[in-house]
């Protein structure tokens, strides 16, 4: 891309890159030990089990060593973060009540005035808590659960026990039992049977504070027969210093009802995302990843379906975007335990400068598991000569009526559809930018219209960036 | 205005296919004045799309030697987006598809830069958006399309004759001041011929310039162009009226070749 052809957008890239005055009232110190899970928890006020989980998964924490597969690792430094940061006392109910600071960052993003428009209802985490939170009101009177996750665990222990943890266990992967030892904050959701939410739920992140780590573990139960769209959104301000965020999403699609999950990461790009985000869908459930990762240094992200139920769908959709030094390793897996499953994964990547994507892909068709569909797609966009593009897919088949597709397509934008449109008056970097935005379509068109326009926002952002 | 709306003076025109380059443009000279409509017709290869694909700045050809101005400016020295917010315009003879982008769009966006372009000051306009629908969908139905084509992927499965009526929709949107068509009435049945001229000649208003390249004359009866000159090998062969255009209908390129020596 030429340089003239850069910075001829006007965006307002302050309102995704600001860092407020960081505001806490306890904060532990940096560094991961014992006494800091200890603390973590008595500050929590939690029951003993759960402190005993937190406990036993640092130590399977520390026995796993750094995956050597995937992306880089070998800079991070666990000892560099901080493992727990409570930005107030209480969580409130009214946005007015929300700190002004805090507040201002939420003004920003836009939070409530996305709430007003759409939304069921807002959890918005700002470092490791929930400090904002409203739900509307039928959906309560439906029995809807719509909480962050320390208050799912203090005021619905039982249901909370019979879940936490059941689909990503600490012993999974290193990060898996990071999150599980130092977890703060995420939403815990419950859907009854036969509750069908009609619009998104949703919950803003932020990570605000240096050299943080933020570990938020979602919980969404779909019971027999709901429906739920559940979006969660991340921007982060620019730091210098590294930061880690280490998710994990335990999602439960029973009988018959239907999840989707969305998001879109807009990381900072000095943060190692590591996340787990995994679903178990019963008996003809459908459960569908909408993931949109932009953004971070390194992702390492593989959003994963089990389909253990006769007739139970997966589709995951997802884009990746890696502009200079950035890494998404990402990919999908979709584990087939049952008979007349059927799963669709359509991937979509874009590399611009250096930047380097991965589709890392499993799918895996269990013996039994007959009369299979799955279909998988990848296709990876270059926008540079020193971009990067790898894919990765393993296909574990072990039954033989199943019917399966894969395709991929690695390509560079064209200079012919660059031209055309450019000659009709538009500068290269709008052209590119469109064409981008063209490519991920598939994508956006999933979203609800706002997200949509704001990732259009976000790519046109990327194609910014210093190095071309 | 100036007189010329494009003034092509010794342009000589290379391409590099990866080993050596190659000359396809040797020395051309035209002269448009400005509200004028001419054709070029010639042999296929003889450059006629590499000419129109200069003039609007394709990177791939590269031109060696010459000038050219458009409405008295140098054309050689803009770029490609410049061109065309300037008024210059092309319509492809083959179109290129653009996945996931619709018309409506890339129009909008396009509408827009030029705008930007020629009016820096002008306010913007928050209705701006619904006239343009408007006008976009009124261009559509003159060219005999209906309104779902604004609101579908730029050019992707449209049929062949489609995709030269979308040029000409586009054409009508952006309103240039000089267009170069590209074989717009190939593969035009009948009828979309007929329609497609219309249109062209419903754009035809004081300074209107086009400069058509084509191997048929229908379309030609219904815009009565000015002149009509003869492209070969790279070179304009002559210029004439539109008697010239029947006449090579009728017997084909030979003869004329053989007058200038140039077969
Ligand atoms: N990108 C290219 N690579 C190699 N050769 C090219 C390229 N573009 C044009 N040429 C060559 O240049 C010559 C002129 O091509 P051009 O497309 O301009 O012809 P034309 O007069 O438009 O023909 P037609 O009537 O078939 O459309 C041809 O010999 C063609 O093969
Ligand atoms: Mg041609």
């Amino acid at each position: 891309m030429s340089d003239e052809a850069r910075g001829a957008l006007d965006i307002d890239q302050s309102k995704y890159d600001f860092r407020d005055p960081e505001v806490s009232v306890y904060r532990s110190v940096k560094g991961l030990t014992r006494e800091t899970i200890l603390d973590i928890s008595a500050h929590k006020k939690e029951p003993a089990w759960m402190r005993d989980i937190r406990l036993r998964a640092y130590e399977v924490f520390l026995a796993k060593p750094m995956p050597k597969w995937g992306g880089d690792l070998s800079e991070m430094d666990f000892d560099a973060y901080t493992y727990y940061i409570k930005p107030t006392d209480k969580r409130e109910d009214e946005w007015g009540d929300v700190p002004e600071d805090i507040r201002k960052t939420f003004d920003r993003l836009g939070v409530p005035e996305a709430e007003r428009k759409f939304l069921a209802g807002v959890g918005a985490q700002y470092e490791s808590e929930m400090v904002y939170h409203s739900i509307r009101e039928d959906l309560a009177k439906k029995g809807v659960l719509f909480l962050d996750t320390e208050s799912g665990l203090r005021e619905y222990p039982e249901l909370f026990r019979k879940y936490f943890g059941t689909l990503v266990p600490p012993e999974d992967n290193k990060f898996a039992a990071l999150n599980t030892a130092c977890w703060s904050g995420g939403s815990f959701i419950y859907v009854p049977k036969g509750v069908k939410l009609d619009i998104p739920l949703q919950a803003y992140f932020r990570i605000n504070s240096e050299n943080m780590g933020q570990f938020e573990r979602t919980i969404i139960i779909a019971d027999e027969g709901s429906d739920l769209h559940y979006i969660e959104g991340c921007t982060a301000p620019q730091y210098s210093t590294r930061s880690l965020h280490t998710g994990v999403i335990e999602i439960f699609v029973h009988k018959g009802a239907k999840v989707r999950y969305t998001t879109i990461q807009n990381w900072s790009h000095n943060i190692y995302n590591l996340v787990t985000q995994r679903a178990i869908a019963y008996e003809n459930a459908t459960m569908e990843w909408v993931d949109g990762n932009m953004g971070s240094r390194l992702t390492m992200k593989y959003p994963s379906i089990y389909l253990v139920g006769e007739g139970a769908r997966g589709n995951v959709l997802s884009i990746a975007f890696a502009t200079s030094g950035q890494h998404q390793d990402a990919g999908t897996k979709i584990i087939h335990k049952a008979p007349n499953t059927t799963s669709t994964i359509l991937s979509k990547s874009i590399s611009r400068g250096t930047g380097r994507t991965s589709y890392r892909g499993l799918l895996k068709v269990a013996k039994g598991a007959t009369g299979v569909k799955a279909s998988v797609k990848c296709d990876a966009l270059m926008l540079s000569p020193e971009s990067r593009s790898d894919t990765y897919p393993t296909m574990e088949i072990d039954e033989d009526q199943v019917s399966i597709a894969h395709e991929a397509t690695v390509g560079k934008i064209s200079d012919d559809q660059i031209f055309y449109l450019m000659s009709r008056g538009l500068s290269e970097q709008d052209a590119t930018s469109m064409i981008v935005q063209g490519f991920i379509e598939p994508f956006a068109k999933q979203m609800p219209m706002e997200y949509a326009i704001e990732l259009n926002r976000l790519i046109q952002l990327e194609m910014e960036g210093a190095v071309g | 205005m100036p007189e010329l709306a494009l003034d092509i003076r010794d342009l000589r025109v290379s391409i590099d296919d990866g080993e050596n380059e190659k000359e396809i443009l040797k020395g051309i000279d035209l002269a448009i004045p400005a509200g004028e409509i001419h054709v070029i017709m010639g042999p296929n290869g003889s450059g006629k799309s590499t000419l129109a694909q200069t003039l609007m700045g394709h990177p791939k050809y590269k031109v060696t030697s010459g000038e050219v101005s458009l409405l008295g400016e140098d054309l050689l020295a803009l770029k490609v987006y410049e061109r065309a917010c300037k008024g210059l315009f092309l319509a492809y003879q083959y179109p290129v598809e653009v996945p996931g982008v619709t018309l409506a769009h890339f129009l909008w966006n396009a509408h827009q830069a030029k705008l930007q372009a020629t009016q820096p000051e002008a306010k913007k306009d928050p209705k701006a958006v619904l006239a343009f629908r408007k006008r976009l969908n009124s261009a559509l139905e003159t060219l005999k399309m209906g309104p779902d084509f604004s609101t579908r992927h730029l050019n992707v499965g449209a049929s062949g004759g489609e995709k030269k009526r979308i040029e000409i929709a586009q054409m009508e949107v952006l309103e240039p001041k000089v267009v170069l068509m590209d074989e717009i009435d190939s593969g035009l049945d009948i009828d979309s011929t007929k329609v497609v001229a219309q249109a062209i000649h419903a754009m035809k208003k004081p300074g209107f310039t086009a400069l058509i390249i084509t191997h048929y004359p229908r379309i030609l009866e219904y815009l009565q162009p000015d002149r009509v000159h003869v492209m070969a090998s790279g070179k304009v062969l002559c210029s004439r009226g539109m008697e010239l255009a029947r006449e090579l209908e009728q017997k084909g390129y030979d003869w004329i070749l053989k007058e200038y020596n140039a077969s």
